[in-house]
């Protein structure tokens, strides 16, 4: 080539200079990264991820602020006497029969009407069938209450917490975990591999892929976690993002590292086949290990023992600990213990499964057997 | 480059499982010199080009650059075109080729400054930011070799680098090979057509069943694997060559003969008496041709 100008040919006087480890990395996670940014199903299917999260906030908070207030007919000749009853769905009639019509025809759930004869607070509530109990207190005077053991987190939102929690975990690692699989069998099938391989070592090849497709992973998930928070600011749940927010925050660290394992053994799963047709078999134990802790999130988020174990278990702990913390059943040191064990358990797999991906990438044709590739 | 990087392969063997691939495989690559590397399918090409880059590990044995073992990082300084060809099939040609040579350790600037210039000497200039899938087959060739140049290596190792090659192709990739070779580098190619490795390459080396048969320039091997036939065109008739003592004919008829003699010397008694029998039109050693000397030394 003309324009070429080679160094002295000396051994030590190379003219490409030193490629530090890191740098590699970057490059290769910076291609993974840019590849998938590039990939319109990738866009798509990011964008309708938040659409779900930010409708299904939405739709919480249009379903909480209209549904759960009860619906009173009140006399409007009473209505001065009346504390403040802000907090129902309030109808305003003339005629004492006319809210008697309304409480028959199920229009609304309690009347209040004038009767200074017999009440000494000069109203009488009206039911159907029984007196609403939320109309009578907030017309009683209520004694003061001291609650020595405050009771947990509510139920329901318990269990919304529990789906968030497991939903983005596994809807993020099967996403990010067949991407990278895919794209482990597409350098193998394509035969890039053997080009990559005679440049840099595999082991870099496999942390360059697990940062890239963690860093999108992390990426879409801090997204999704935005755009939760605006979305239940704007729709003014603050309560709710300020009970979920400590335990979400917990959720990304765990995420961060949780994910870093799966990719790890999503990519050396895939490195064992060598066309696209292939990777199901091969990668359903990963998916597997990935669907159980949201199933078990979701049916036990009630069940301190069974989070409790979940919240140790590397593969679990991700979903576990942060619902755990959520609930406020687990001590100051507990996440820190979690994590210590998921990091450790994460460097342990990341070096089995360099293994396994350094010793397989080049065995192309069938399926390798797992045993072989580890022995190498 | 001054033209003394040299590649020596030295007493390499694999096996894979039960079955050994290569045994004691030595030769070397000389600077400047395109070195053709010659043997039949699962001879073990591919496997030595593979342990030569680091790809595969060898049992025994080591690759010797310049006197030294190469260590990985050495590897960067390789241009290596493997027999399996590949590039990710959605990357646009030139961000490809940018992307191998940084990952070689070339600067960006110089990455892109290459990219351009390969594809514009290969002919696929127009083509740079088109994605490899949409490439023609014979373009995607190309590109993959301008992946294998892309970061100015020191040394080349080819595999089949021109199978799948049309005519003028081959030709583009010869004169980029040869310019490479002049600029010192050594360059080994693999090739099973025999008739362009006998064209190209100044050294051989002949592989089979996982060992090495032969290694040499190619006038060396031939004048080595050269028997002593001669061949003989005078303008009269050559009758008189079959009453020559030590004289075998081969081939005859009329002025053209074709025989064998145990030594030299009886060849050019048969040279002076066709001279003072009549004119000589040609007499010549017979040359093997390379297909000749590969049968001869894989058996």
């Amino acid at each position: 080539m003309s324009t070429t100008i080679f160094a002295p040919a000396t051994r030590h006087s190379n003219h490409l200079p030193k490629l530090p480890a890191s740098q590699v990395v970057r490059l290769v996670a910076g291609r993974e990264v840019t590849a998938r940014l590039r990939s319109k199903s990738f866009l798509i299917s990011t964008g309708v991820l938040l659409l779900i999260v930010l409708a299904s906030i939405v739709v919480g908070a249009v379903a909480s602020a209209n549904a759960d207030l009860t619906k009173v007919a009140i006399q409007r000749s009473v209505i001065n006497a009346l504390p403040d009853m802000s907090g129902f769905d309030q109808t305003l009639v003339d005629e004492v029969s006319e809210v008697e019509e309304l409480v028959r025809e199920g229009e609304v759930d309690a009347g209040i009407v004038s009767n200074s004869e017999v009440s000494p607070l000069g109203i009488t509530v009206i039911g159907l069938d029984a007196a609403s109990a939320d109309v009578v207190a907030q017309l009683s005077v209520a004694p003061d209450v001291r609650i020595l053991e405050p009771a947990e987190q509510d139920p329901f939102l318990a269990y919304l917490v529990a789906l968030g929690f497991g939903l983005v975990f596994f809807l993020s690692s099967i996403t990010f975990g067949s991407t990278i699989a895919q794209s482990v069998v597409e350098e193998k099938q394509t035969r890039i591999v053997e080009i990559l391989l005679a440049t840099i070592s595999a082991r870099l090849l496999l942390a360059g892929k697990v940062v890239g497709n963690s860093v999108l992973a992390f990426g879409q998930t801090l997204l999704i976690a935005l755009v939760a928070s605006i979305g239940l600011l704007v729709t003014g749940q603050n309560v709710v993002l300020g009970q979920v927010g400590p335990a979400a925050a917990w959720f990304v660290v765990f995420f961060a590292f949780g994910f870093v394992l799966l990719a790890a053994m999503f990519a050396a799963a895939a490195s064992l086949v060598s066309r696209q047709e292939d990777l199901g078999a091969v990668i359903s134990p990963v998916t597997t290990l990935v669907m159980v802790p949201y199933f078990a999130v979701i049916f036990f988020n009630d069940n301190p023992t069974v989070l409790a174990i979940m919240s140790y278990i590397p593969f679990s702990a991700p979903v576990g600990m942060p619902m755990r913390l959520f609930l406020g059943d687990a001590q100051w040191w507990e996440p820190l213990l979690s994590l210590a064990l998921l990091a450790v358990s994460t460097v342990f797999v990341i070096v089995i499964g360099a293994r396994i991906y350094s010793n397989a990438l080049l065995r192309t044709g069938t399926r390798v057997k797992l045993a072989d590739a580890l022995r190498g | 480059m001054e033209g003394t990087t040299l590649l020596e392969v030295r007493g390499v063997s694999r096996s894979f499982g039960e079955r050994q691939v290569l045994t004691d495989v030595t030769f070397d690559v000389r600077p400047g010199r395109l070195t053709g590397f010659v043997g039949g399918n699962g001879a073990g090409k591919t496997t030595t080009m593979r342990i030569i880059l680091g790809v595969l590990s060898a049992d025994a044995g080591t690759v010797l650059l310049d006197g030294e073992a190469l260590e990985p990082d050495d590897r960067r300084r390789f241009g290596y075109m493997p027999e399996e060809r590949g590039l990710y099939p959605k990357m646009k040609v030139a961000e490809h080729l940018v992307y191998l040579a940084r990952l070689h350790g070339l600067a960006p600037a110089a990455a892109k400054r290459n990219a351009d210039d390969l594809l514009d000497q290969l002919g696929l200039g127009d083509r740079a930011g088109d994605t490899v899938e949409s490439l023609s087959l014979g373009n995607q060739q190309r590109a993959q070799i301008a992946a294998a140049l892309v970061h100015d290596p020191e040394v080349l190792v080819l595999d089949e680098p021109f199978s799948g090659l049309d005519p003028i192709a081959v030709e583009t990739v010869l004169n980029v090979l040869k310019s490479r070779a002049a600029a010192g580098a050594p360059v080994l190619f693999s090739s099973h057509q025999l008739d362009i490795v006998e064209r190209l390459c100044d050294d051989l080396v002949v592989i089979a069943d996982g060992s090495i048969r032969a290694t040499g320039s190619r006038e060396g091997l031939r004048d080595e694997h050269s028997g002593q036939r001669y061949e003989l065109v005078v303008a009269g008739d050559a009758g008189w060559v079959r009453d020559m003592p030590h004289v075998s004919i081969v081939e005859f008829s009329g002025g053209h003969a074709v025989f064998d003699v145990p030594s030299p010397p009886d060849a050019q008694a048969v040279l002076r008496e066709a001279i003072s029998a009549g004119p000589v039109t040609s007499f010549q050693r017979r040359q093997p041709s390379l297909a000749q000397i590969f049968r001869e030394v894989i058996q």
